[in-house]
């Protein structure tokens, strides 16, 4: 049984000037100059590679990181790459004030927890924090106390979560 | 009472459709390029043990983007496609078909009212014609090939009115110019849209794949124009069947509308950093460009051969600018043959790639700027980084052209008065 409460560090994901990071493209995350690559275990150190002060962000990383991301995150193109970038370097989950709706797709699909989170630049959270997530209700704790609250995961999101990925929901469903 | 996106997946699905549900879709079309093609093939034969297709009459690959491969990696993976199609009996279009989705519509595979998917984050264009299509990663996509379905949330839809009257050489892209900056880099995230208005009316097809090629842009999950009597007669020329179409009804909901005026419109150009950042041409008039590139799913139709074509003819690209071309599929590029274009192009100094294609929105074929360069570009993204580490400007084709003449950024009526 898959848990839906996670806990990790977090990386509150900034510009240049500490602000929230919007319009984060794919281009951006996993570049198209690495797309014909299929295998994700070589897919992980380009991740955030075009990325204005993130390039060093797959050494610094941890197993068990939390990506927390501004509006419009993985806007752009279709490529899979760009999520499967995140999950070769042990990322767990991504929360999102918002996403591209493609992106957003790939996440689920791929068996990943995404929480939409509006607003969550403003909680007072930083990087290296340690969170907790309740995918069910969207509750957000830190050092035990309630910081903020997403929205919860949407049951098909759940569904394709607990199945492993989208290939074993679809199994299940025959 | 629906939208077009409502009605569109009330035909294609047994589930309630209402804004919020997640519904299972059917699919007319699936398709993958060979940028997520051969990672589809692969999703294929690790979770499925054969009977990978659900209907390989349904089931293409297009290939767009290196093409032909000018690396071995993307020969290799066009190889990989290649024998599962051979294998599965699917078909392919091949190197030589031009931008995936551009073919489809042409060849009626993709009609008003479809539904269809594919590997392309701009597969929303097919809202062009009043089709449903929308771009996914290669997990979706093996899954569509597999079953024929996805699964999907009925998105709330947005009304936008376009009106009011322009003259060349502002054109389609201005128009969506005009748009983009009225809603923004997200204000249509993870929402559909139906358009209005007599200027959307008067734009003909390829000005309406212009429009629609930015949808996703603004975030968007599809925009539907709907098609006029010019598209149906298209759709119905290529597949020899009457088309009917999908329209939203007289009193269909909205949970937002947006209003865009358009009368007078003057040429516009979005500046780095997103394709959303619009100012007026006149408000950057001089500044100095390296290289010029007129082509992409946005605005590589015939109609914008043409409009560079204009401008060019009896002209010469400025020394030390380069202007490359390509058209965006096999029959524009005939066409641009046939019609003599071509001639105007090579006497002005152009360079005109010998394939159709993506052009150079990915790493596949020319389009890539070097340090310090400054390009104007007719594609849809101008993210930073994404074509190299110059800069670029977005512009319609008559921009661009006038502005390859001159050297400068400046609007085609500086150049042909």
């Amino acid at each position: 049984m898959k848990p839906t409460v996670l806990k990790g560090r977090i990386w509150m994901i900034t510009d240049e000037n500490g602000k929230r990071f919007d319009d984060i493209d794919t281009d951006m995350i996993f570049h198209n100059k690495w797309l014909y690559i299929t295998d994700i275990n070589e897919m992980g150190k380009y991740a955030f590679g075009n990325t204005p002060g993130w390039e060093d962000f797959p050494e610094k990383v941890k197993e068990g990181n939390i990506l927390v991301v501004g509006r419009n995150f993985g806007a752009g193109s279709s490529r899979q790459q760009a999520v499967d970038c995140f999950r070769t370097l042990g990322v767990q989950a991504i929360i999102g004030e918002s996403f591209g709706a493609i992106y957003k797709r790939n996440v689920i699909n791929s068996g990943m927890p995404l929480m939409e989170a509006p607003d969550i630049f403003e909680s007072g959270l930083k990087s290296g924090d340690v969170i907790e997530i309740d995918l069910e209700t969207g509750d957000i704790k830190r050092d035990g106390a309630p910081i903020f609250r997403a929205k919860p995961m949407s049951k098909v999101q759940m569904d394709i979560y607990r199945a492993g990925d989208l290939f074993e929901y679809g199994k299940m469903l025959k | 009472m629906p939208t077009i996106v409502e009605k569109i997946f009330a035909e294609h699905s047994e589930d309630r459709v209402e804004p919020g549900n997640i519904i299972w879709l059917d699919l007319d079309v699936r398709t993958a390029r060979d940028f997520g093609g051969p990672n589809v093939v692969k999703h294929l034969r690790e979770h499925y043990e054969g009977d990978y297709l659900d209907d390989p009459k349904k089931t293409y690959f297009t290939f767009d983007l290196s093409v032909p491969a000018k690396t071995i990696k993307y020969a290799i993976n066009q190889q990989i496609c290649r024998k599962f199609a051979k294998e599965t009996d699917m078909r392919i279009f091949d190197v030589d078909a031009g931008i995936g989705t551009h073919v489809l519509m042409e060849n009626g595979t993709v009609r008003p009212g479809s539904t269809a998917v594919g590997t392309d984050s701009h597969y929303n264009i097919l809202g062009a014609i009043g089709a449903f299509g929308q771009g996914m990663g290669d997990k979706d996509i093996a899954f569509a090939f597999r079953t024929g379905k996805t699964w999907f949330e009925v998105p709330e839809s947005m009304k936008i009115t376009v009106e009011g009257d322009y003259k060349a050489p502002a054109s389609a892209r201005d128009l969506t110019f005009a748009v983009m900056k009225e809603i923004g880099s997200a204000g249509m995230l993870g929402k559909a849209a139906d358009y209005y208005g007599d200027a959307i009316d008067r734009l003909s097809l390829d000005g309406r794949i212009t429009l629609a090629s930015q949808t996703t842009e603004m975030g968007g999950i599809i925009a539907f124009i709907p098609p006029n009597k010019e598209v149906l007669n298209f759709v119905e020329e290529r597949t020899g069947e009457p088309q009917k179409g999908t329209y939203p009804d007289a009193d269909a909901s909205y949970s937002e509308e947006v209003h865009v005026d358009v009368e007078g419109l003057e040429p516009l150009v979005a500046a780095p950093p997103k394709p959303t950042n619009v100012k007026p041409v006149s408000e950057l008039e001089g500044m100095e460009i390296d290289s010029v590139f007129i082509g992409s799913c946005t605005n590589g139709r015939y109609e914008d051969m043409l409009a560079a074509a204009r401008v060019l003819k009896g002209r010469k690209v400025k020394d030390g600018v380069n202007l490359r071309i390509t058209p965006t599929t096999k029959e524009v590029w005939a066409r641009v043959i046939k019609e003599g274009l071509i001639d105007i192009f090579l006497n002005a100094g152009a360079v005109v790639l010998t394939n159709p294609g993506c052009g150079g929105c990915a790493e596949g074929m020319p389009g890539l700027v070097g340090k310090d360069e400054v390009e104007l570009s007719t594609t849809n993204r101008n993210y930073p980084g994404k074509q190299g580490p110059g800069k670029i400007y977005l512009v319609s084709p008559a921009t661009a052209a006038a502005s390859a003449v001159k050297g400068y950024l400046t609007s085609a009526e500086e150049v042909m008065q």
